[in-house]
């Protein structure tokens, strides 16, 4: 008996700590998204409750939208994540399939090459990447941020996709090397589909930093035209900063696609990071 | 000629290496050269040795604008180890107890902030953390707490560490997850083992689990080292380039901005502001040296 009432009070105990965790972890959120649908009065007075039928008011939202460009933010910001996601994994999982399939001189010299840009963060080359853009002519251009989120991406890509693809059994290659497949064939018709589980973790993991990443729209592409929503948001912060409505509207708006994403992938993403050893 | 050249392997490896050749490698040692560099009005360069390098160090404008960035930024990162990796070794000890209903939920939701922007996490934290609008007033006056409200941010005693925390809130998922698998992989007849042997969930936890996951421990540390050093958005979002109030939240991240590209009366230098940065890559590449020398070497004589 006792032993039983001892064990449910330390299970108790251990579910509050975990409930005050997680608590803490959305109680920021939560109390910006509830504020930014409520007037200025309740925002200040009860910032607390949730909107009232007197306190609801879209305000901030429309301020948002009419006083920034937030829709070309968003549509920059999809831009510069998308298209270097699909050339890191699609350039990863042929480096990949290259450097785990074939046995040439340099392999592990290769291998060792790309380790350098997972240990060494790419911001601590910034200097010569802005001389570089310059010379190139492309300052304020999505592809300067492409080119960089992509050499960004693909060293971890490549990691991982090499794990996997040493995984695929020898033997379904051999045979479709009989049949006569050539090595491109084999590669995009058979390889490609077998990883796309690795593929999809790989997505998570480089689409995250290249969307929330600040430093590199503000050197390279801080133009009115090409400001990413990170960026976008720090600008309209920076000016509207009285302006409490619209602010927490900005800050809804720029977290929002992330907590949807969440939503249908997080089980995904954590199964990802912990390598398979969470069901 | 008996081998055809292998325009397959060109095929794959040409697109990933060129890119990441041009724009990742490339820059970081252009960078390094860089540091060697000095830099006339007339926007010539010739080399310079170590020049920059003494001024950095060694002019007093200079060298104590750099220490305290680099003083900061060690405190920032032991603030991390001190605060974020126990809270993270708890949670996962936490989540991986036996037979725990919601684990799934729990570390779902915790895990979360860790993919929000760092800029828009400092910009919600600013708002609450603000005496304007006062609701973490409000929150400590219902414990009864509200005498420890203060100014956290603007201060200048304060600022820093509670950036720093702001930065634990945001990342304590990810060692938490990392630790949690570790502790989910240990075999369970270990543990069978040592129960029918006696040992209590305490000892168990100190005793086995605790030197089995020692080395994600390592890791874990090297990454807090690694992101730590490269910090900027936060600081930045909450405090702007000068890292206020009085330089006091200047960590090497801010101090390589300013450096670069200016700020105020100062002239932003480019062979400068490489030259910082040669200075951040010593320090990461000194502390991943010393995970892989001496701690992960260690460390491995664990692993089963």
């Amino acid at each position: 008996m006792n032993t039983i009432r001892h064990s449910l009070g330390k299970r108790s105990l251990v579910h509050l700590t975990l409930v005050a965790f997680t608590l803490l972890a959305l109680f920021p959120m939560a109390l910006v998204i509830v504020n930014s649908f409520k007037s200025r009065r309740a925002i200040f007075d009860a910032p607390l409750a949730l909107p009232t039928p007197e306190s609801f008011t879209i305000i901030g939202y429309q301020r948002v939208i009419e006083q920034s460009d937030f829709l070309l933010f968003f549509g920059n910001s999809l831009i510069v994540t998308l298209i270097p996601l699909t050339l890191v994994l699609l350039f990863g999982a042929m480096a990949a399939w290259a450097l785990s399939e074939y046995r040439f001189r340099g392999n592990r010299l290769l291998m060792l090459f790309l380790a350098i840009g997972i240990m060494v963060p790419i911001r601590l080359g910034t200097v010569s990447i802005l001389e570089l853009m310059v010379g190139l002519n492309l300052i304020n251009t999505h592809l300067a941020l492409i080119l960089v989120y992509t050499a960004q991406g693909l060293p971890l890509a490549v990691f991982i996709l090499h794990e996997f693809i040493s995984q695929v059994p020898k033997e379904l290659k051999e045979a479709a090397r009989c049949d006569g497949v050539s090595e491109y064939r084999l590669f995009f018709q058979i390889i490609l589909p077998l990883i796309r589980p690795a593929i999809a973790t790989v997505a998570v993991f480089t689409m995250v930093p290249m969307w929330n990443d600040l430093w590199f729209p503000l050197i390279l592409a801080p133009s009115e035209q090409t400001q990413t929503i990170q960026l976008g948001v720090q600008q309209f912060i920076g000016q509207y900063a009285t302006d409490w409505n619209a602010v927490l509207s900005a800050l809804t708006l720029a977290v929002l696609p992330v907590l949807v994403l969440y939503v249908f992938f997080s089980q995904h993403l954590i199964r990802g990071l912990t390598s398979g050893a969470v069901k | 000629m008996s081998h055809r050249f292998p325009w397959h392997l060109v095929f794959f490896l040409a697109p990933a290496l060129i890119i990441y050749g041009v724009f990742s490698a490339y820059p970081l040692v252009d960078t390094l050269r860089l540091s060697f560099f000095v830099e006339s009005v007339t926007g010539e360069r010739r080399f310079s040795g170590l020049t920059n390098f003494y001024t950095l160090l060694g002019e007093s404008t200079w060298s104590n604008a750099f220490w305290n960035a680099l003083w900061n930024n060690i405190r920032f990162f032991l603030i991390h180890m001190l605060v974020q990796n126990p809270i993270a070794l708890l949670l996962a000890a936490l989540l991986s107890l036996k037979g725990l209903k919601g684990a799934r939920t729990y570390r779902t939701l915790i895990f979360l902030p860790t993919l929000l922007s760092v800029v828009i996490i400092g910009f919600i934290w600013q708002l609450i953390l603000s005496p304007l609008w006062g609701v973490s007033e409000g929150l400590l006056a219902m414990l009864g707490l509200d005498f420890l409200f203060d100014a956290w941010l603007g201060n200048e005693s304060s600022a820093l560490t509670t950036l720093a925390l702001i930065s634990v809130w945001q990342f304590v998922g990810i060692p938490m997850m990392l630790i949690y698998a570790s502790l989910l992989s240990i075999p369970d007849d270990i543990i069978e083992a040592a129960t029918v042997d006696g040992a209590s969930p305490w000892r168990i936890f100190w005793r086995i689990k605790l030197p089995l996951v020692l080395p994600t421990l390592g890791l874990v540390t090297i990454l807090t080292f690694v992101g730590n050093f490269n910090a900027f958005e936060l600081i930045y979002a909450v405090k702007g380039a000068l890292a206020g109030p009085n330089y006091s939240t200047d960590i090497l991240g801010t101090f390589f901005y300013r450096t670069f590209f200016g700020y105020q009366s100062q002239i932003g230098s480019a062979t400068l502001g490489a030259t910082v940065a040669t200075l951040m890559f010593l320090v990461i590449l000194l502390g991943v040296m010393a995970y892989f020398f001496a701690i992960q070497r260690r460390l491995t004589r664990y692993q089963m």
